[in-house]
């Protein structure tokens, strides 16, 4: 990947770049219109809407872990701070009282539209992480690894905790925000015109991507991964480790916040519990099976493990007849296990994953740069 | 006082000394592999399955609890060939994502063979059995748990300090690469530590889920996580100190749960706070503030990198 | 620059590991525009004097100048500092210390013994990499390419520079892919690029064959005039290290044995029983 950042400021139009750009182009396109002839309730959209979001957690997590050489599990954390600081602020005045029935309708009596509450979600984010990050990034690997966990894990008792409630409904979910399908056009009828519910997520998971990947590519970005290459190599270099590693953190705890807030608006509804470390450990398998270091491998992988969970491996969790034979095994939660074993191969077999280290562009160029293969070797 | 807080305190020794049969395989494996192995919480999970499915084959007790330990110990043998021995040269990420995986994979295949619901503990006479220390009502367990961990802990330092898989343990962990040119044959030790560490893990989940009752796929995560606390709070690679670190946690955790009953009894507060949430999150500041004080734990031994 | 201004002072620098000794009260200067070498057998603390005044390590006691001021010192703490300072403990006020990074910025950039590069970029990032603390343009404009005037700057430069050591062929090479040798130079490239006035270079010339050392000393001088540099290095091919330096000092065990000009240090006996050893009889 590295090398066609050169190419590209060399050379104003690689032809590669153009190709990857038309290519995402089609699909933009793609999704714009089969959502206006395909039903709304076909699963394709359920799949894609959280493959969008997914997809940018899985890049938010990449920039800390692939690209920067910090393995940090505390995803699942910044989601809920992002998914709750959206909710709390753009539940509508009115809903109030409904939603925080045991609160005398909450503590925020106002609501913010969706795209400042994106924003504000990705902010509060990124002030957790930046408090977070002050201490625990002095840590090495693995203990920073079990230190974010630690913090996810804290974050998600606080913002159960009943005293809070006046702000996050306690143990309660948070409902009645806007949601994608209010991204619909519709006319005054209420029917709906023209489809947006899934372009929209499309579109600003695009942006966010977009924005990581331009990081990527300024000095800033050059930084990171000199960081990640040798720490003390980099700190030689005149780079401060502890404000890049910090606005790594911070950064990518933004976009993991704005995630948080977007999983929040695909599921109609917020509750705590459902931030676990489980939800990091899928996110960080995404990243693997995309490839660790690759924006395109987050995104591609994101797409097939949502696809895979939520709809194409679905037929092992019932019973198939072929005829009168009832096929063995099946039944509900083999498709998980199905799905664990693929994942094993992958993490043992394929350490590469789908994409190692290549971006898109790479696909289209003759000769790929050589890779060394085996990321953080000196380690 | 000293009777409302007896019944926490007695149940943090147990539960205690339950995370510390755990935290000892997360402490052994870390100390020679580098490695947090975050699939142990699971298999501690598995073996309280195992017991759920070999006691309802009918199996009296004396058969079916050594055939759980054994089965427990050789997953875990079975898990360090299968999962991490064909990644030993590959950077440490990688080997750390392949136990998260191996963790998701075994929740995963319990929760196909459960279909997900809540498995009954069979009950195991002598320990499940009410017995009353200075007026609090307790569960025979809460007495056999620390008293058994103990017995295990010094059978096991015995172990390490004075026979031969002992020696070469600890030189392993010393350096790697040395003692494999000193002719220890490494994975023999690296599969015996899995072995020790699984079974360890077999009896603390006899003990815990006689506590606790029931079993689902996701019970290991938060005691292999705290217990994974334990072992960095006592300075991980150190045996008593994960011991010690167990019980403190233990006791800390249980106090927590308690405090609002306790506070409210002792007319300390007016009203209940809700703290027994921060149970859980305690343990986790606990392991930050160790982290940031000091990263080497309690008995933990210093290194420095080499530039 | 001011002839013979004082670059690089060491006052009584200890480095201690424990109970380890690594480098013992060791002073040493060195003045602008000179080049000057630090040898002694393996294991005599020469490194470990270089991670001192790059910052890796705090010293144990003494002080860094550069340029007069002090980057980096230390005193002794606890019951040995009351020991080592009598009377004098009040002068002992807050230790200056400095990160790696800060002291890079001040103008010191060094090599790694065993090569350091960054192994997943191309050798342009690498030398790239080593303009960023000196950027002026911030996050913002970084992210969103609005300083495109600054970066064709730097990567002119960094162009040029490669070009210069003979590396602009393999700009777009992964570092790691570059032989052996190539590495060595790209190191120097990477250090040269952060605009240092004092350059500290660890072995450069290990692993090298004497043709490839011969080439060295002579690219060692080309870039001391061409950049201005004050050169400290440390270094184990005597010819090199004869051929070149002004001045050189002799570690042994973390203690200077001795300091001179080359043909001093060769006719040194202290230094002649550390290299081959002799009965202490």
């Amino acid at each position: 990947m590295t090398k066609n950042i050169n190419n590209m400021q060399r050379k104003k139009l690689d032809p590669a770049v153009l190709i990857s750009a038309l290519i995402i182009a089609a699909v933009y396109v793609a999704v714009f219109v089969l959502e206006q002839i395909m039903p709304p309730t076909s699963m394709l959209f359920t799949v894609l809407k959280k493959a969008a979001v997914y997809a940018l957690v899985a890049v938010s997590m990449n920039l800390l872990n692939g690209f920067t050489g910090l393995f940090s599990l505390g995803q699942a954390g910044f989601m809920l701070i992002g998914a709750y600081a959206y909710g709390i602020f753009t539940i509508p005045v009115a809903q109030r009282a409904a939603v925080y029935q045991y609160y005398n309708g909450g503590l925020v009596q106002f609501s913010l539209p969706v795209i400042p509450a994106l924003v504000l979600a990705g902010l509060a984010a990124a002030a957790f992480a930046f408090l977070i990050g002050l201490p625990v990034l002095r840590l090495k690997s693995d203990y920073l690894a079990i230190a974010t966990l630690g913090f996810a894990e804290i974050v998600r008792s606080i913002f159960q905790w009943d005293k809070l409630g006046m702000l996050t409904n306690g143990s309660n979910m948070l409902r009645l925000f806007p949601t994608f399908n209010d991204f619909n056009i519709k006319n005054a009828e209420g029917e709906v015109v023209v489809y947006l519910s899934t372009l929209m997520p499309f579109v600003i998971a695009g942006v966010c991507i977009a924005l990581i990947v331009m990081l990527l590519h300024s000095s800033y970005g050059r930084s990171f991964m000199a960081i990640r290459d040798d720490e003390i190599s980099a700190e030689a270099m005149g780079i401060n480790l502890a404000k890049h590693k910090q606005l790594a953190f911070c950064i990518s705890s933004f976009f993991a916040g704005v995630g948080g807030a977007m999983l929040a608006m695909y599921s109609n509804s917020v509750q705590a519990k459902s931030f676990t470390s489980a939800m990091t450990y899928e996110i960080l398998l995404i990243v693997v099976i995309g490839g660790i270091g690759s924006v395109t491998g987050s995104c591609i992988s994101s797409f097939l493990f949502v696809a895979c969970s939520e709809w194409w491996l679905r037929f092992l969790d019932q019973k198939q007849m072929i005829g009168n034979f009832e096929v063995p095994l099946l039944r509900n939660g083999f498709r998980l296990v199905v799905f664990s074993v693929i994942i094993m191969v992958v993490v043992l077999f394929f350490r590469q994953g789908i994409m190692g280290t290549k971006e898109l562009p790479d696909l289209f160029r003759k000769k790929l740069p050589k890779k060394t293969g085996k990321e953080g070797e000196a380690k | 006082m000293f009777k409302t807080i007896l019944p926490y305190l007695l149940s943090g020794i147990s539960v205690g000394g339950q995370y510390a049969l755990i935290a000892i395989g997360y402490t052994m494996v870390y100390g020679i592999l580098r490695l947090i192995n975050f699939a142990h919480g699971d298999v501690f999970m598995v073996a309280g399955i195992l017991m759920v499915y070999i006691s309802a084959s009918g199996l009296p007790l004396y058969v079916s609890i050594p055939l759980v330990l054994i089965i427990t110990a050789g997953i875990g043998f079975l898990i360090e060939r299968v999962a991490y021995k064909p990644l030993r040269s590959a950077p440490r990420m990688s080997v750390m994502i392949s136990a998260i995986g191996v963790s998701y994979t075994l929740q995963n295949l319990v929760l196909y063979i459960t279909g997900g619901l809540n498995q009954f503990y069979p009950t195991i006479p002598f320990i499940s059995k009410s017995i009353t220390i200075f007026g609090a009502t307790t569960k025979m367990v809460t007495v056999v748990t620390p008293v058994l961990t103990l017995i295990l802990m010094i059978g096991l330092v015995l172990l390490i300090n004075y026979t031969k898989i002992g020696m070469a343990m600890r030189a392993v962990s010393k350096d790697f690469e040395t003692s494999s040119l000193m002719g220890i044959k490494i994975n023999n030790v690296i599969s015996a530590t899995f072995v020790i560490g699984s079974f360890l893990a077999g009896v603390g989940s006899l003990l815990y889920f006689t506590n606790y009752t029931t079993v689902i796929q996701t019970s290991g995560a938060m005691p292999g996580l705290k217990a994974f606390v334990a072992a960095v709070f006592g300075g991980i690679g150190s045996i008593p100190g994960a011991v010690v670190g167990a019980f403190i946690i233990g006791i800390c955790e249980s106090v927590i749960k308690g405090l609002d009953i306790i506070l409210f009894k002792l007319g300390l507060s007016k009203q209940m706070m809700g703290l027994a949430t921060f149970s859980d999150a305690f343990t986790f500041a606990l392991l930050i503030v160790i982290l940031i004080v000091k990263p080497t734990g309690l008995f933990g031994e210093k290194t420095t990198d080499k530039v | 620059m001011i002839a013979n201004e004082r670059v690089l002072e060491l006052e009584n620098m200890t480095m201690q590991f424990g109970g380890v000794v690594a480098v013992d009260s060791f002073s040493m200067h060195v003045d602008s525009g000179e080049i000057v070498a630090l040898i002694g057998p393996n294991g005599a603390g020469k490194t470990t004097a270089f991670n001192v005044i790059t910052g890796v390590y705090q010293p144990t006691n003494g002080n860094v100048k550069l340029r007069g001021k002090i980057i980096a010192q230390g005193h002794p703490t606890g019951k040995m500092r009351k020991l080592y300072a009598g009377s004098h403990i009040g002068e002992y006020g807050k230790l200056v210390t400095n990160t790696p990074d800060k002291i890079t910025e001040m103008g010191v950039a060094r090599t790694f013994q065993n090569i350091r590069l960054f192994k997943n970029m191309t050798v342009l990032e690498n030398v790239l990499v080593a303009h960023h603390m000196r950027l002026k343009s911030g996050l913002l404009s970084n992210v969103l390419h609005l300083n495109m005037q600054e970066e064709r700057r730097i990567r002119r430069e960094s162009m040029d520079l490669l070009d210069m050591l003979g590396l602009g062929g393999m700009a777009n090479e992964l570092a790691s892919s570059l032989p052996y040798g190539k590495q060595r130079y790209l190191e120097i490239a990477r250090a040269l690029a952060t605009e240092p006035r004092l350059l500290l270079l660890d072995e450069p010339a290990a692993g090298m064959n004497p043709q490839e050392t011969d080439e060295l000393s002579d690219f060692i001088r080309d870039i001391k005039d061409k950049f201005k540099l004050t050169i400290f290095l440390i270094e184990h091919h005597m010819n090199l290290v004869m051929d070149i330096s002004d001045r050189i000092y002799v570690l042994d065990f973390g203690k200077l044995i001795a300091e001179g000009t080359p043909q001093q240090i060769q006719d040194n006996p202290a230094v002649i029983a550390a290299y081959l050893g002799v009965d202490d009889e």
